[in-house]
């Protein structure tokens, strides 16, 4: 038996991509292998990881938990729209490259497309809220410290409108590439009791 | 001039790509219709026969191609995996087939093999998959293992695969004359690596090369070529293995070949189809390997200081259903179980267990956790027996900083003398110590008190061999462009290989730090190499490039001399230009450019592009010999290897103090401290991000992972929903770190490994803070509120009942 | 980790709707899917269609007025939580939603549909229960109005039948002088509570719903009941079990930490 097929618009990333796909399919296979767009990644599956977030209709959701068929009415952000027009890191891609905000770049997807979200939202976190704001996506590699760090870094960008970093710009050893210190502490860490 | 960059937290060249969604991880490779797509149907007993297949089903489904058993299998892809690492106490050594071969030995062992149009189709068909299973007893766990009433293995007595003894002196002598004895037992459970993407393998024949091409996401691309090459009877040169990027690896992608990475090259070769296996979630819990669980005795005399005088220790390791990666996690937790300290004479001694679950082979740590925890609980115990400060007692065990190199006269994991060379222990311990405010805390626990709070500290040491051998090599080729091409042949799962090693070269080069890119993991520019694991990716790979730089270099000066006339020791080379020292800058002739060296190094010289023009002005070489010289060859690059004699030992120290709660006994830390020595420090940044990530699964595996098997071998929480991997909002918000650097004297650049180290101590601290904290004795890791709470109730009934008997 | 084959059908309107699900006994709804997708991916369920009713409109209303909170079922919990109309009518509907899962499930989860889904250790289902709320339902005979302490029959079970459709759900207004509190504990944040509790007290009355102690969102009436003895008593209704996860005896214990914590809440936070 040959299985039912849905002619489906995908608008992703303000392009609009005619797929044919059977209703089981899911968001996340349908955007990495359909679109070719492999930024979003496939972690669990179940909806827990948060690898293959991404945004829809601006809000943050678990592609692994949407079929593509459900998306045909919905405007879709990935990862790779996220970048400026002119190639140019946005600010919360920025602040990771600064912050050490990645290690295997896996879970790193789900991570700025929710962050993304969260800062239009509440464009000045506190560090409790920074945190919460990367709450339900799962890090391996990280600990999570750094990428804290790159969410109010990020705020800081986007609130400054900091001037971004041309990707055709070679990194400057001397002074820009080196790695973001945090300028007050703050939040840096909970003492005693803290 | 350019700035050195070795010890500097430049930012990282990998992260531009995956920042933008542009990373390449095996699952992103060949996509489109064209590739096909592997299921495996999995078993879902622990332990049975294989009575009878049938897959007649299978090829109605529309879209399947084919659909592999073990009958299906010929040659040596019908033999067991291979064993990788045997060794003399291995005496029952067991591989799993590729596909089961009448027996299967956990739930999820690979039985019938499916490719199909798509994913989606392949899982459908191996729904239509029926098996006969004869049911056989399941051995699950330690304590079921070692009684043996049930095998595993036929043919294997006790199941016992492996049973090691090592010997330092007469360490049961010692015990029994010492003034003070104590015993522990310990116990760890089982966890795992659970990088975010799974395993995968993608592979591709073709018929107009006759080669087969695979990316396989593993941490040894040379490893799985042999693998390919043997199983499927091809000429190592008809197969290559490129690994792209990983997406985490903590140690399970060094086992290889995975069933999968030898049937999806099999599946690609006999259609002529590209075909792909991603492993999915459920798939890498039950099939793909996991650590950790060991029951351990130890015995301690010691003296008044709390000074050991002899340790003794037995431990049961479960390895799991079979033993491919060999003894070398409960070797390490053997070996490495010392840490700091003097023994004076030891002895231990283990037993490596079948049971009916998933194999075992190293994570991150590899057996370390294991002997880090049984160690420095033993410390902990004196200290408290003889009522002195934990840290104190530690420190009556050290070796000095006098004392290196130290040899524990012990075997280490590769084979060579456990013998450190360097490290500070005192130092370390000393800066930890105010790091957490050691001193201060027992006021704090006053105060704390005084809120009804309970709180606790704990500390542990560890001493880590990294950079283990046998080798690596590297490769660095300047182009014309003067643009530096560099290739290591071991793989890269997230460590920033690309820019320290990019670092290293523009460092020893004198090129610009953007002019640098790495290759790792792709046979075809290294064949030769063994694999990223054990901590020795900077080390090994590392000091290969540093040695690769310094030949091409050699050459750089050699040519340029010739060219400008001058003597080698009067060149210099900054941002890609060879000068000569003092010279003015803007003298004419007193400099000349990488790219051009790079012309000028290779006689055959057409004119393509403006650097080959501006060659022209330099006249090199010998007219009267022949244009490559006998000892030279034509183009600008260096090889080397990089071959140690042993191990280099990092070491460090973490501090925990976390909070009990009285009523719900949940945990939480207030804070964690880390002092670290990895030998010199290539990239700060990178370092303490490993420390990061490493602190954040040891409190994984402190106080939320487990595998929590039932009696009859099934995984209960094989998901993310159950297996409590942590979440920010789990770990320690803010991990402050320290370093101490004694650099090591055997590699080029004294640098120690620093992968791992952030794990290792977990399970030893938080036991250590939570007994603390509560004043019951922590044997047994991981600890959940849960049990805590029932520790307490136990404790509180003994109490009861004595109590009871004391009143008269 | 695919799911199995199923058709597909997106209707436009209700009718269309509870048509499609009256023609296939293996059908089933599609809401916001975040319980029902992953079960579908592990093939635990493998409906032979699903009705995808994301596109009928007028069903993402929230409502609220002095006699409570109506949500349709395609609210988000988001949209709920955010709610300030709803937050003033009754609290204890975002306390409790601030505690499903984590903020990215609740973008696309619906609280109509957490509450069919029936799971006794989710949020919702206690709430409502607690609250004295009630489901409307349509099917092919018409609306129906089901009480929520007739909803829930078992284990993930509830007595919608097969060919009917949860349009919203209504909680009851917070009353004047009343006070609601809600609280859980979880192994992670945002994990399925390894109990949770949620408080009514008015004047005399004390009612708790507990979440993960029952096969069945459970409330207890511990009106009268001394605040020493609240979590005891309330045992006795209750029948927590062991998981991989806590004993039975642990469960017992926060069932007794919590009932005195919400119960304390309650009456601070009344009106």
């Amino acid at each position: 038996m040959t299985e039912e097929r849905h002619d489906v618009v995908l608008t992703v990333n303000g392009t609009a991509h005619p797929v044919r796909v059977p209703g089981r399919r899911l968001l996340s296979d349908a955007l990495r292998h359909d679109l070719g767009l492999t930024g979003t990644h496939v972690g669990c599956e179940h909806g827990v990881c948060g690898a293959c977030t991404v945004l829809v209709d601006g809000r943050p959701v678990r592609s692994c938990l949407m079929f593509a068929v459900s998306a045909q009415d919905s405007e879709i952000t990935t990862v790779e729209g996220l970048t400026g027009s002119d190639g140019s890191l946005g600010p919360v891609q920025q602040a990771f490259l600064e912050c050490h905000g990645l290690q295997c770049g896996f879970c790193t997807p789900g991570f700025l497309t929710t962050i993304t979200a969260g800062l239009r939202d509440n464009p000045s976190p506190t560090h409790e809220e920074a945190r919460d704001m990367v709450a339900g996506n799962l890090c391996r590699c990280t600990g999570y410290q750094n990428i804290v760090k790159a969410v109010e870094r990020a705020a800081e960008l986007a609130r400054d409108g900091a001037p971004r970093v041309h990707p055709a710009d070679p990194p400057e050893p001397e002074s820009g590439q080196l790695a973001y210190e945090e300028r007050d502490d703050d939040n840096a860490s909970t003492g005693l009791g803290g | 001039m350019t700035t050195k960059l070795m010890g500097q937290a430049v930012q990282r060249v990998e992260d531009q790509r995956f920042l933008r969604g542009q990373g390449r991880y095996v699952d992103d490779v060949a996509l489109g219709t064209a590739t096909l797509h592997a299921a495996v149907l999995r078993s879902p007993h622990a332990h049975a026969r294989i009575v009878d297949i049938d897959v007649s089903e299978v090829l109605d489904v529309e879209g399947v191609h084919a659909v592999w058993t073990y009958d299906d299998l010929e040659g040596p892809m019908a033999e067991p995996l291979p064993l990788l690492i045997p060794h003399p106490a291995l005496t029952h050594g067991r591989t799993q087939y590729a596909l089961a071969n009448g027996e299967v030995n956990y739930v999820g062992e690979a039985v019938a093999f499916v490719v199909a149009d798509d994913r989606y189709v392949a899982e459908d068909a191996v729904d239509r998959i029926r098996v006969d299973y004869e049911l056989l007893p399941p051995v699950v766990g330690i304590p079921a293992a070692r009684a043996a009433e049930r095998l595993v293995h036929d043919d294997v007595p006790g199941n016992v695969g492996a049973r090691l003894e090592q010997n330092v002196g007469d360490a049961r002598a010692a015990i029994a004359a010492a003034p003070h004895r104590l015993a522990l037992d310990l116990t760890v459970e089982r966890s795992a690596c659970q990088p975010m993407e799974g395993r995968g393998t993608v592979a591709r024949w073709d018929p107009d090369l006759n080669r087969l091409q695979a990316w396989t996401s593993t941490q040894t691309s040379t490893g799985v070529r042999a693998a390919i090459a043997v199983k499927l009877g091809l000429d190592l040169g008809q197969v290559d293995v490129i690994t792209p990027d990983v997406g985490g690896g903590f140690g399970v992608k060094i086992n290889h070949p995975w069933p999968e990475e030898l049937l999806v090259p099999l599946a690609a070769k006999t259609l002529g189809r590209t075909v792909k296996f991603t492993e999915d979630r459920r798939e890498h819990f039950i099939s793909t390997a996991h650590e950790r669980g060991q029951e351990q005795h130890i015995e301690v005399g010691f003296d008044d200081d709390g000074r050991l005088l002899g340790l003794d220790v037995e431990f049961w390791h479960d390895h799991g259903a079979y033993t491919p990666y060999g003894l070398i996690v409960p070797i390490i937790t053997s070996t490495q179980l010392l840490g700091p300290y003097k023994p004076r004479s030891y002895r231990v001694v283990f037993e490596s267990l079948y049971t009916n679950t998933v194999m075992v082979t190293p994570y991150r740590g590899a057996g370390r956790p294991q002997g880090c925890y049984a160690m420095e609980r033993t410390m902990d115990a004196i200290a408290s027996y003889l009522g002195k400060d934990r840290a104190e007692v530690r420190a009556a065990n050290f070796i000095q900083p006098d004392e290196f190199p130290y040899d524990h006269g012990l075997v280490f994991q590769d084979g060579r003398e456990l013998e450190y060379d360097s490290g500070d222990y005192p130092a370390s311990l000393e800066k930890l110590k105010t790091l957490v405010g050691w001193d201060e805390f027992p006021q704090f626990r006053a105060e704390m008190a005084a809120q009804g709070r309970r709180v606790g500290i704990g500390l542990a040491c560890y001493v880590e061999g990294t950079g283990v051998g046998p080798y690596e090599g590297a490769h660095v080729h300047i182009e014309t462009s003067g643009k530096v091409k560099v290739a290591t042949g071991l793989t890269t799962q997230g460590q920033g290989h690309a820019t320290v090693f990019a670092q290293l070269v523009a460092d020893e080069l004198g090129v610009r730090f953007e002019d640098v890119e790495v290759v790792t993991g792709d046979t075809r520019r290294m064949p030769y190499a063994v694999g990223t694991f054990a901590s020795r990716a900077a080390v090994m790979s590392g000091s290969a490039i540093h040695l690769a730089a310094k030949r091409a270099k050699e050459k750089v000066l050699k040519i340029a001399a010739d060219a400008l006339e001058v003597d080698e020791k009067d060149l210099q080379i900054a941002d890609g230009v060879v000068s000569v020292k003092g010279a003015p800058p803007d003298s004419v002739g007193a400099s000349i450019d990488l790219g051009t060296v790079s012309v000028l190094s290779n006689p055959l010289r057409y004119a393509f592009d403006e650097a080959s023009k501006a060659a022209t002005q330099f006249q090199v070489g010998d007219p009267g010999k022949p244009p490559v010289a006998e000892d030279d060859e034509p183009g600008l690059e260096g090889r080397d290897f990089y071959s140690p004699e042993r191990a280099t030992f990092a070491s460090g120290m973490h501090a925990v103090i976390v909070e009990t709660d009285p009523e719900t006994a949940e945990i939480s830390i207030l804070k964690y401290a880390v002092v670290h020595d990895c030998g010199n420090l290539i990239n700060p940044m990178i370092v303490e991000g490993q420390i990061h990530g490493g602190v954040a699964q040891g409190v994984g595996g402190a106080l939320y992972e487990r595998m929590a098997y039932d009696e009859s071998g099934q995984l209960l929480n094989a998901s993310f929903m159950d297996f409590l991997m942590p979440y920010v909002t789990e770990v320690p918000d803010g991990i402050d770190i320290d370093h101490v650097e004694t650099p090591s004297p055997l590699n080029p650049l004294g640098i120690k490994g620093a992968g791992e180290a952030g794990v290792i101590p977990s399970a030893a601290v938080f036991a250590a803070a939570i007994e603390d904290a509560e004043g019951i004795p922590i044997t047994a890791m991981p600890i959940s509120p849960s049990d805590l709470f029932a520790l307490r109730r136990s404790v509180g009934q003994a109490r009861d009942q004595s109590d009871a008997k004391e009143r008269p | 980790m695919k799911p199995a084959p199923f058709a597909y059908r997106r209707p436009g309107s209700l009718a269309d709707a509870v048509a499609a699900l009256a023609g296939d006994a293996g059908a089933k709804v599609l809401a916001g899917g975040q319980s029902l997708v992953p079960l579908l991916s592990m093939r635990l369920a493998a409906p032979s269609m699903l009705v995808d009713i994301n596109a009928i409109p007028g069903l993402d209303t929230i409502t609220a007025d002095d006699i409570g909170v109506t949500v349709g079922a395609l609210a988000r919990h988001a949209d709920v939580l955010a709610s300030d109309d709803v937050r003033r009518v009754q609290p204890l509907v975002p306390m409790a939603l601030s505690r499903v899962a984590h903020a990215t499930i609740r973008n696309r989860g619906t609280t109509v549909g957490s509450l069919v889904h029936a799971d006794a250790a989710a949020e919702m289902p206690v709430v409502l229960t607690l609250l004295g709320g009630s489901l409307e339902v349509v099917g092919p005979s018409g609306s129906r109005t089901v009480p929520a302490h007739e909803l829930y029959v078992g284990p993930l079970e509830c007595c919608l039948h097969h060919d009917e459709i949860a349009v919203s759900a209504f909680f009851p207004a917070l009353a004047p002088g009343a006070g609601v509190a809600f609280d859980e504990i979880a192994r992670r944040h945002g994990d399925y509570a390894l109990v949770g509790a949620a408080a009514l007290v008015d004047g005399d009355s004390v009612k708790v719903g507990y979440l993960s102690v029952a096969d069945v969102p459970t409330v207890v009436d511990l009106s009268g009941v001394p605040d020493d003895r609240l979590g005891d008593v309330a045992l006795e209704h209750l029948d927590p079990a062991d998981d991989v996860h806590a004993t039975a005896d642990y469960r017992a214990q926060l069932v007794r930490v919590l009932t005195a914590r919400v119960v304390r809440s309650a009456r601070e936070g009344t009106r």
